[in-house]
């Protein structure tokens, strides 16, 4: 059947409340306005507002109440309109959920699932474009996922709310509209391995999220010169799945890791390092990466576009390494 | 006061039930248990057998063992990262917190929070948080989730004036009030924000009155009589359980040592200590069991000797106890299979 991104995270949510009547969903606007970018359209109707529950616009207030119930027993979801606001929540993401269980000396749980929107792309400007997956992935105590594809969008949801610590998915606000086929009954995925989407033997394409279509687009581009790439979604940015990764740069002996994260401390610098310290026998050229450019997001449309890894910039820097330049 | 949308908020004098001697002498052993406790931490921080930020509580006993008698076992504690107190109180036992100031996996936290981070899932004591502020949230999520079950349990969640300034307690206030949550704010008004008086960081420094403007019952309490918290506590949480949404008390007291044991605690007057001193929560209860033929010389030597003796075994206990092993560093990160609760298998 022919879904969207956005349909597919819905229909998870559904799916969840439907389930478990420990689940409910908070946030700011996610009942009646459906949630700022409108994942959650028609739930509060079909649940009722105690489980589609509307939240004042205090995000450390309304994460804590979710860390919180959760440690009661409870299965919330918690949904954050943009991870730049996660900012206001991040004391208690890190300092409360991530950090619970060891502190307590393993007392405790949180089985927690907190959604958030990432990425730029929508000329949104600086506060609500930003990239900070690589921030969360530091931090041990959660899981960190990003939905690239339909059918992670449709079934990561169910294993995140059955992990019995806190699990942070990144949904991209590029991909919300993105449609295509899904599977009816489409069901529960592996939350734990990276995923080969394409193969091939001359590159490895490193991507997650929003930046997963572009890699694919610059694979189609590299065929076209003759240069067979591999697209590796990473699906999982913390624990990253270090054998899909170094598996497939085996096969390729080159590296290109695409994020929309500032280059400077990024996921990126950590997929290129664990590349160096456990496959660097393996590599025919140093690895290369292609990242945000290391400014606020601007809004003007070119000046966005031009922040942001592209699959022109992508394929540039899969030619360098494969060594065909131009 | 204003006006507020439940109940006014009042100033509560101080009216005791009156209770048996019995009763009295068991507020008594529990805030003598206490002193004597962190007295020794004083000592054992000295002699460098415990280490880290140690915030003591003395001074501000009355608080936690008035606050802590009105609530039941089935229901929920927030605390603070100056907790010792409201651990006691709250039935953790010496040993068990006193191990933890070791870092011995004896310990409530099997050494890996210390004096800041007290924990005890079992009795519903859900820290110990080193963030000001930081247990309020969380406090408001086991008060939804009592909500949403319709249980009969109250949340308390101990903070101090410092806590009142951050964002999280307004957010919080708000959101409780909103919601009708069953959660006691209990504010621990002792003057200082760390070395920072309150006239410096609040300006307006009533903070009952301030609490009230979101809704809730609200009212101030003298901090120093254990007798006055109590029957301000048990006021709240019979409303709160009668279905009021959340109450706030503000615990008017005073911490006779500095800030924490680092602080050479330059920013008050001697004289003001000696002042507050004069109205020590044990001074305060026990003149008044004096007065009514309740305790004299040799009980209250013998409740002082019991609470000793509890601290001399915590201490013995806690030297011979073992450490985690290193090799374990990891546990508890994540949740190992095997550390699964029931609830989650």
């Amino acid at each position: 059947m022919t879904t969207t991104y956005r349909e597919a995270l819905r229909d998870a949510l559904r799916e969840a409340l439907a389930a478990d009547e420990r689940v409910f969903l908070i946030g700011e606007d996610v009942g009646a306005y459906g949630g700022a970018f409108g994942v959650s359209l028609g739930l509060v109707e079909e649940f009722g507002p105690l489980r589609v529950r509307n939240t004042p616009l205090s995000e450390s207030a309304f994460v804590g109440a979710g860390i919180g119930a959760a440690l009661a027993g409870l299965r919330p979801i918690v949904e954050v309109m943009t991870v730049n606001f996660s900012l206001l929540a991040l004391d208690q993401i890190l300092n409360n959920a991530a950090t619970l269980r060891h502190m307590s000396g393993g007392q405790l749980s949180v089985p927690l699932v907190i959604r958030m929107t990432t990425g730029a792309g929508r000329q949104l400007a600086a506060q609500h474009s930003h990239s900070l997956e690589g921030w969360y992935a530091h931090i041990p105590g959660i899981r960190v996922l990003a939905p690239a594809t339909l059918p992670d969008a449709r079934g990561m949801l169910t294993p995140a709310l059955a992990d019995p610590d806190p699990v942070v998915i990144f949904e991209h606000g590029s991909l919300y509209n993105v449609s295509g086929e899904l599977e009816a009954g489409a069901g529960p995925v592996d939350i734990s391995s990276a995923a080969v989407l394409r193969e091939g033997e001359d590159v490895t394409l490193l991507a997650y999220g929003g930046s997963v279509p572009k890699a694919l687009d610059a694979a189609e581009l590299l065929a076209s010169d003759g240069v067979t790439a591999e697209v590796v979604d990473l699906r999982s940015l913390r624990p990253l799945d270090d054998a899909t990764i170094m598996a497939s740069v085996a096969r390729t002996h080159r590296a290109v890791v695409v994020d929309e994260g500032w280059r400077t401390g990024s996921l990126a610098a950590e997929v290129c390092t664990r590349i160096t310290e456990q496959a660097f026998w393996d590599l025919d050229a140093p690895v290369a990466r292609v990242c945000g450019a290391e400014v606020p997001i601007p809004y003007a449309a070119h000046l966005e576009q031009a922040a942001l890894p592209q699959p022109e910039s992508i394929t540039a820097a899969a030619r360098e390494v494969v060594g065909r330049r131009g | 006061m204003s006006t507020t949308r439940r109940k006014p908020a009042r100033t509560d004098q101080g009216t005791h039930r009156d209770t048996d001697a019995g009763h009295h002498r068991e507020l008594l052993a529990s805030m003598l248990l206490i002193r004597r406790f962190e007295e020794r931490c004083v000592e054992l921080y000295s002699a460098a057998k415990i280490r880290g930020f140690v915030h003591l509580y003395i001074g501000e006993e009355a608080v936690a063992v008035g606050v802590l008698r009105a609530l039941t076992a089935s229901d929920a504690v927030v605390s603070t990262y100056r907790e010792h107190g409201h651990a006691l109180a709250r039935g953790v036992p010496a040993d068990s917190v006193m191990a933890e100031m070791y870092g011995k996996i004896t310990g409530c936290s099997r050494g890996r929070g210390g004096s800041m981070h007290l924990f005890d899932e079992g009795r519903r004591f859900y820290g110990g948080n080193a963030i000001v502020g930081g247990g309020l949230p969380l406090a408001a999520g086991l008060a939804l989730a009592e909500r949403m079950r319709g249980g009969p349990g109250v949340v308390c969640c101990f903070f101090g004036d410092g806590a009142f300034a951050e964002g999280e307690f307004h957010e919080t206030a708000n959101l409780a009030a909103l919601w009708d949550l069953p959660l006691l704010l209990a504010c621990e008004n002792n003057l200082y924000a760390m070395g920072t008086p309150l006239h410096e960081e609040h300006a307006q420094t009533d903070l009952a009155m301030r609490a009230a403007s979101y809704g809730m019952a609200s009212w101030a309490v003298d901090g120093m009589d254990v007798l006055a918290v109590e029957e301000a506590a048990r006021r709240a949480v019979d409303g709160i359980r009668a279905g009021h949404g959340p109450h706030f008390l503000e615990l008017r007291t005073y911490r006779f040592r500095a800030h924490s044991m680092y602080d050479p605690d330059r920013y008050r007057d001697k004289a003001e200590i000696e002042r507050w001193r004069q109205r020590d929560p044990l001074l305060v209860l026990g003149t008044r069991m004096r007065a009514a033929g309740e305790l004299d010389d040799m009980s209250y030597t013998s409740l002082d000797q019991e609470a000793a003796d509890v601290v001399d075994r915590a201490v013995s206990a806690a030297e011979s106890a073992p450490l985690e092993p290193a090799a374990d560093l990891l546990r508890y990160v994540s949740t190992d299979p095997g550390d699964l609760p029931e609830s989650l298998r």
